[in-house]
């Protein structure tokens, strides 16, 4: 099961390697980690993407709870969540296929952020299964490089968590 | 007033009520040293070895109960603290260990005497800080004093770099430590502990499982109440020794691999299994899925972390064991009759618990031709002191203490169970007798585990600490050669230790004194001799060679598939 989970954590030196030493020495998958200050500077938010059953994901959860730095863990299971990824990506584009991307780029409303005769960089941005989905329309016509930035995660609603 | 950094440690220290430290010199941590001239009250012991001196912090912190606090200069002398650290962090023994750093504007340079010990001890500690400024010092001192002593205890290392004991701050200890990211649980959920009770009244089979928790949450006092007012047997885990007397009819003795026939045959056959300060581990549990399959289980844990870690469990509690243990006590004695009913239940249990127990009682074949480990151990209990402090080494010599010494008060057992460290008996003694310098202090060693920190009689000698080390001489890397007798076909790879050592020799050579029994009519006067020595003493016992550790539940297989003794 794969599963987002925020953590606030303390900005404190040492802070993300007590987080990636937690699931590498406990054997815990990371699918991906993306992390950066808050509006309060004294704390930053990770979000962490993990895969495990639900008894793995409740000693994950317990686990990032018990170390000092980390202030708050939410999991967010259900659909109560908003998912958002970027994605930048290098694609081969001459001749006829510049139109291809162009449309493809279109209909995900993505954008064209730098151009070469021979290439566009794309930048897209939605959720994960969208950068999915126009990584598959663009991947046949030749990807040059491409970076993800892994998904950010906010609760749906009013409530906010400070920070 | 302004302080320098150094100066800032030694008063934290005083502060918080440090008596002891167990410490080794060295050029970063060169301007503590020289502060300690003004701190009269803080009594520093110097091992000879950082690892002994990180376990004499160990030691010292399971006898007494309070943090044990040791210091070790950068890169080889923090290095060397690792086993001691880790050895404290698996049995969760709250230390504060310093460690000095090269200057900061060095770190990462590859200086000389630079380790990332931060790094190094990150998995191994429950938390540990980097002093970048001064000013952060006494905070840091504080936090990780309440770190080590509060929830699940555990080893906090602080490392401070050469310039921050040099550079001068405003000294003033704060009162309170505000971390917001730990908030460790005291009282348990009183939904949870009500419905407890009502599964234990239910219960027509319970067992008590107490680990370790029950000694590091001062909850043998609770635990016993409970126990004697439900006539409910408990059993202990190698840590929990000493946690409930075992001289009562109610106890089992040790559970899991060598545990007693009678407690696994509980533990396997009870429809109620409470498991208090304990962490199921695969020592105890044997095979997960024959492990207790007729139970409900209830567990009681102040880390959430343990519960449900390795098995299902039926009804968890969080807090502090004490406190749920008395609350929990206090539910099932507002429910009077339903005890009454209960104890009734629970009677032709006990009975089939005695068959047990007559059964296959805790027995070895004695011998007037060798001396048997056993009843070394049983002698050491006869003739010492009912408040003696045991510490032990790891191996076979340190499983027939457990088996055979009946421990009946909390923190009289000293003994590396999650790490299992060999060497950690004797600096583990040389603490308990630095906090309790009137009691009797015995450490019951291997031959093989005494040597990996034997430097420390110098230690003992020194600081006069009358610690009585007994060797549990078989020649062998015994508890690995039994493994190779019973599962490699007898083929004994390099645990043959065949080197004839004079260990009276050995002890006065560093001025201590030495005895050696080599039949068993030796034994009682060996002993008698030791205990009546003054200052440390070593008595070497020549004991059966292949004397094996029985009952025994091999690795992986269940409980009720032991391996009994003939
Ligand atoms: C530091 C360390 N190294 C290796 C081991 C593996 N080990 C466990 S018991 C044992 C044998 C211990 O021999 P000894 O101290 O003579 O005790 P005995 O079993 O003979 O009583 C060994 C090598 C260990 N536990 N610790
Ligand atoms: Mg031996």
């Amino acid at each position: 099961m794969r599963h987002t989970i925020a953590v606030l954590v303390e900005n404190e030196f040492g802070v993300l390697s007590r987080v990636a030493g937690l699931f590498s020495g406990r054997g815990f998958n990371i699918d991906s980690l993306s992390v950066a200050p808050t509006n309060d500077e004294a704390m930053s938010r990770m979000t962490i993407v993990t895969r495990g059953d639900e008894q793995i994901l409740e000693q994950i959860t317990k686990h990032l709870n018990k170390l000092i730095d980390i202030i708050k863990v939410i999991d967010f299971t259900d659909e109560t969540a908003i998912e958002r990824e970027m994605a930048l990506i290098k694609v081969t584009a001459e001749d006829a296929a510049r139109a291809e991307v162009l449309r493809i780029v279109d209909i995900f409303r993505a954008k064209v952020i730098d151009t070469t005769p021979k290439s566009f960089t794309v930048e897209v941005t939605g959720a994960p299964s969208k950068i999915d989905a126009i990584l598959d329309l663009l991947r046949p016509l030749g990807l040059k490089e491409l970076v993800r930035t892994g998904p950010v995660a906010i609760g749906r609603g009013a409530k906010g968590w400070k920070g | 007033m302004k302080l320098a950094g150094a100066r800032i440690l030694l008063e934290c220290l005083k502060q918080e009520g440090v008596d002891t430290v167990f410490g080794y010199p060295g050029g970063t941590v060169i301007n503590i040293y020289d502060e300690l001239y003004s701190f009269p009250d803080i009594r520093h012991i110097l091992p000879r070895h950082e690892q002994a001196g990180v376990h004499a912090a160990d030691g010292y912190a399971r006898a007494s109960g309070k943090v044990g606090v040791a210091i070790a200069t950068s890169g080889p002398g923090a290095t060397n603290t690792v086993t001691g650290i880790a050895t404290a962090y698996m049995d969760s023994i709250p230390l504060v260990v310093i460690t000095g750093q090269v200057p900061t504007a060095l770190i990462g340079n590859d200086a000389f005497q630079e380790v990332d010990i931060i790094g190094i001890t990150r998995p191994c500690t429950k938390h540990n800080f980097l002093v970048q400024n001064v000013k952060d010092l006494a905070g840091i001192v504080k936090k990780a004093f309440y770190i080590a002593r509060t929830g699940r205890p555990g080893p906090v290392l602080i490392d401070l770099p050469k310039d921050v004991q040099v550079a001068v701050a405003e000294f003033r200890y704060p009162e309170q430590v505000d971390l917001r990211g730990y908030k460790p649980t005291i009282e348990g959920h009183p939904k949870q502990i009500e419905k407890a009770a009502a599964m234990l009244l239910a219960a027509k089979k319970p067992v008590i499982y107490a680990g370790g928790g029950t000694i590091l949450g001062n909850a043998s006092t609770e635990l016993r109440e409970l126990a004697e007012t439900l006539h409910a047997p408990v059993t202990t885990t190698l840590m929990a020794l000493g946690a409930f007397p075992e001289d009562s009819p109610l106890s089992l003795g040790l559970l899991g691999m060598h545990g007693t026939y009678y407690a696994n045959m509980a533990v396997t056959n009870c429809d109620l299994l409470m498991a208090v300060g304990a962490r199921f581990d695969d020592r105890v549990t044997g095979k997960i899925a024959a492990f207790a399959p007729h139970a409900k289980i209830i567990h009681i844990d102040v880390d959430p972390t343990s519960i449900k870690k390795n098995v299902r469990v039926d009804l968890p509690i969080v807090g502090m064991v004490n406190e749920v243990l008395a609350h929990l006590l206090k539910v099932i004695e507002d429910r009077g009759d339903a005890v009454e009913v209960f104890r009734k239940a629970a009677k032709p249990w006990l009975a089939e618990i005695d068959g047990w127990k007559a059964k296959h009682p805790m027995a070895f074949a004695e011998s007037s031709k060798v001396i048997k480990p056993q009843a070394v151990i049983r002698k050491l209990r006869e003739l010492s002191q009912p408040d003696a402090i045991i510490a032990t080494d790891v191996g076979q010599h340190q499983m027939w203490t457990a088996q055979y010494f009946s421990f009946t008060r909390p923190r009289t057992l000293l003994s590396s169970g999650g790490l299992g460290t060999m060497g950690y008996g004797l600096p583990a003694a040389m603490g308990a007798q630095a906090a309790f310098p009137d009691r009797q202090v015995i450490a019951v060693c291997g031959d093989g585990g005494f040597q990996m920190n034997l430097q420390e009689i110098a230690t003992l000698v020194q600081n006069r600490l009358p610690v009585k080390i007994c060797i549990m001489n078989n020649n062998y890397l015994g508890m690995v050669r039994q493994w190779q007798e019973l599962f490699f076909n007898k083929r004994y790879s390099q645990t043959v230790l065949d080197l004839p050592i004079d260990f009276v020799k050995l002890a006065e050579a560093f001025g201590a004194t030495g005895f050696v029994a080599s039949k068993p009519s030796e034994v009682e006067e060996t002993i008698r001799r030791g205990f009546a020595a003054p200052g440390p003493v070593i008595m070497e016992f020549k004991i059966a060679r292949e004397e094996k550790v029985l009952p025994m539940v091999p690795a992986g297989a269940s409980l009720n598939e032991m391996v009994l003794a003939s």
